[in-house]
């Protein structure tokens, strides 16, 4: 039991962190209809830059852990969002009207361009950090079995529901949000309402990726490092999150993240490490096939 | 698809010089910010284990100027081209002149590669490059089959190519399998595993298709990874056999093929075998593929290309349709891996990850996803380019990822986007590929 307990507690910050690239995922997937194949490596540079600024800022002689957090947290996703933005312009705006197949293989090369250029620029070996959240409390002690829960761990799953009320809100609430579901339901439509189409998708697309550097600095954090191809299986665990969920839906990202996390905590810990991806990835293969529309998502009519 | 507004580029052409400055400037401070962390700064762990840093301020600014002076580049050209809707007029004696090139472009390429090991024979690199490259026209054939016919967007082939190979690799080991009942087992293994991974997929189309197969990849690569007591790991498989000429080996001993003919023996025969090996191999997956599509099952693949709807209410059995697609190719990318197997004599994970299944994707789409000829010469091109790269290992794959994205915005048709019906009623009407809209198959 305390076993069990300590995996969920573990599991749901993992969970947290796939359901903040999931929802990357599931937005583009949304309003453009394609998978942005390279939304794992844009985690995985968030994760880069989340290191680099850290590193600046305690050599400057920075001490406040919480000011650090907080700055590290901002740049990562204002460079990271920029590194959105372009993705979108260079390599999926001039194919937006191109045949279905276009986009996605210009998603596969943007993925490799991503993930080779920050092991050209950053070398390949794994960049460890020490640990900069340290402390945490012990839940429950009994026999020798101690449930804890880290301040690293409270701190991830704050700054996700965080930004998540945030990103709610700005969803349902504003015009950039209301311009973006009316995109998502019809996109001549919203441009004859007066909605800008292009911008609306590049603001999506700098959303997704301003919280893929989130759930890079908080894998930092958690894990203490980085290295130039975590982005691809994290992406694809996180892609089969926002499937599982519901592709399109945003709780259901969330939701899935949360399930995904779980799965393979609960999976390593019971049954075995070494196939804890071959279980993620059979997931995502058995979902699409007997609940295509996911947890929370619609069916997907198809019009002749 | 819609022609930009005259007026815009009329407008641009107006602001001239202080448009495209301007352009370049925001590009340039764009890269400033993207580069200036990433490329500015280099971290590295010192020899304490601490992450140390120091700062490359030099090349962070040839970076921002090379974007700043190829930005003012690509802005003339765009103008120098017109707009991207302009139709060129191709004269009729070009026009003509082109499809006689084309029509003897492929005889021409096969008399050379026959060719080939006559006249390198010395030269033991190109010969390997040679094989590498045919390894790649038949993978590409293969997935032409999948991808190119079938219209069925198949991210995971290199699973099947692993399959061939590690079942060559274990049938030889364990049970001294030779390389000719070895060759179709491992076939009819991949075709086995296709139809295995094609039954569940039946419903899935396009993106979701894809990814599910990109998943079965990865399964297969990691049980393999994982599996160490069958299949050594990551360590791999070694002291594969090497091929034998119908059972006499290629080798110094008195039984080999040297000493029977009463020549002096020399590795390079070894090596010029492999290059007909392969060659045939090729040529035989090019001979069924042009073969099936004269058959019904051909033209019921094309079909499905063009649109699933259509293909169910003409009474087209989807499913058998699916599963021979994905069984012919992934039988095909058998014969494939057997084939590296025999040749490497040693085999193991690493060589079957998701960046060959990508490499083999885009040379079918550079290929002009159905054209055969096209597939080759992309094969040709790609692997050619990736030799370029061969001292510059890790900007490879940069390369080829920024090659994929701009090749897609030049030419998402591939390099041959040609799409001509392989059986027709009384004469051939050849369709541009960027008229046809494409299924979601």
């Amino acid at each position: 039991m305390d076993y069990f307990a300590q995996q969920l507690i573990n599991g749901i910050v993992l969970g947290s962190i796939y359901g903040l690239i999931a929802i990357g995922y599931t937005m583009v997937y949304g309003i453009v209809g394609m998978i942005n194949f390279a939304h794992g490596d844009i985690f995985m540079i968030g994760g880069f830059i989340a290191l680099i600024s850290f590193l600046i800022l305690v050599s400057i002689g920075l001490t406040v852990v919480p000011v650090i957090l907080l700055i590290v947290l901002l740049v990562s996703m204002a460079v990271t969002a920029l590194y959105g933005w372009t993705v979108e312009r260079i390599a999926y705006r001039p194919l937006r009207h191109s045949f279905r197949l276009a986009p996605m293989l210009s998603a596969i090369g943007m993925s490799f361009v991503l993930s080779n250029y920050s092991q050209v620029a950053q070398g390949a070996r794994v960049k460890p950090i020490p640990p900069i959240i340290t402390g945490g409390y012990t839940l429950y002690e009994q026999q020798g079995f101690v449930v804890r829960l880290s301040n690293v761990q409270i701190v991830v799953v704050i700054t996700t529901v965080v930004l998540l009320a945030i990103f709610t809100w700005l969803v349902s609430k504003t015009r950039l949000g209301r311009d973006m579901r009316a995109c998502e339901q019809d996109q001549t439509m919203a441009a004859l309402l007066g909605v800008d189409v292009d911008r609306t998708i590049s603001m999506t697309f700098v959303i997704g990726a301003a919280l893929a550097a989130v759930a890079g600095m908080m894998y930092l954090l958690y894990y203490g490092l980085v290295d130039f191809y975590m982005g691809f299986v994290a992406g694809i665990k996180a892609f089969t999150a926002a499937v599982l969920g519901g592709i399109g839906s945003l709780p259901g990202a969330m939701l899935g993240g949360l399930a995904i996390g779980l799965i393979e905590t609960l999976w390593s810990a019971y049954f075995s490490v070494e196939y804890k991806d071959v279980a993620a990835f059979s997931i995502l293969i058995v979902v699409l096939i007997f609940m295509p529309t996911g947890l929370l998502g619609r069916p997907e009519v198809e019009k002749v | 698809m819609t022609a930009p507004a005259p007026e815009k580029t009329a407008v641009s052409h107006a602001h001239g010089i202080a448009f495209i400055l301007k352009k370049a400037l925001i590009s340039a401070l764009v890269a400033l910010v993207l580069f200036s962390l990433m490329i500015g700064i280099r971290t590295e762990a010192g020899p304490t284990g601490q992450l140390i840093y120091w700062t490359r301020f030099p090349e962070l600014a040839s970076m921002v100027a090379a974007v700043f002076g190829g930005s003012i580049i690509v802005e003339l050209l765009r103008q120098w081209w017109g707009p991207v809707g302009t139709i060129k007029v191709v004269p009729p004696q070009v026009t003509s002149a082109l499809a006689v090139a084309r029509r003897g472009i492929a005889p021409v390429l096969l008399i050379f590669t026959f060719l080939v090991p006559v006249i390198f024979y010395d030269q033991r690199y190109i010969l390997d490059l040679g094989i590498l490259v045919l390894t790649y026209v038949m993978l590409g054939w293969g997935l032409n089959v999948v991808v190119g016919l079938a219209g069925l967007l198949d991210l995971g082939y290199v699973a099947f190519y692993a399959v061939g190979a590690y079942s060559y690799g274990l049938l030889a080991k364990n049970f001294g399998v030779s390389f000719w009942f070895g060759l179709p087992l491992a076939g009819i293994l991949a075709a086995f595993w296709g139809v295995l991974l094609g039954f569940p997929v039946l419903r899935l189309r396009g993106d979701y298709l894809a990814i599910v197969t990109l998943a079965f990849g990865e399964i297969i690569r990691l049980v393999i990874i994982n599996w160490q007591s069958l299949t050594g790991g990551p360590n791999g498989l070694d002291g594969i056999p090497r091929p034998t000429l119908f059972g006499i080996p290629l080798t110094p001993g008195d039984d080999g093929l040297a000493a029977k003919l009463g020549i002096e023996f020399s590795t390079t025969h070894r090596i010029v075998f492999l290059f007909y090996l392969i060659l045939a191999l090729a040529l035989l997956t090019n001979w069924v593929t042009i073969r099936l599509r004269r058959l019904p099952i051909g033209r019921a693949w094309e079909a499905l290309r063009e649109d699933e709807v259509a293909c169910r209410a003409l009474g087209i059995n989807i499913t058998t349709t699916k599963l021979t697609a994905f069984a012919t190719g992934a039988m095909f990318g058998g014969f494939a891996g057997a084939f590296f197997a025999t040749r490497q004599g040693f085999i193991s994970p690493e060589s079957f990850t998701f960046q060959e299944s990508a490499l083999v994707l885009a040379i079918v789409v550079l290929g002009g996803m159905g054209s055969q000829l096209g597939v080759a010469l992309a094969a040709l091109t790609m692997i050619g380019g990736f030799e370029l790269f061969r001292g510059l290992e890790q900007y490879r794959m940069l390369v080829f990822g920024l090659a994929m994205v701009l090749l897609m915005i030049w030419r998402p048709r591939g390099l041959i986007g040609h799409r001509a019906p392989t059986v027709f009623l009384r004469h051939s009407q050849a369709i541009s590929s960027d008229l046809v809209k494409e299924g979601h198959g």
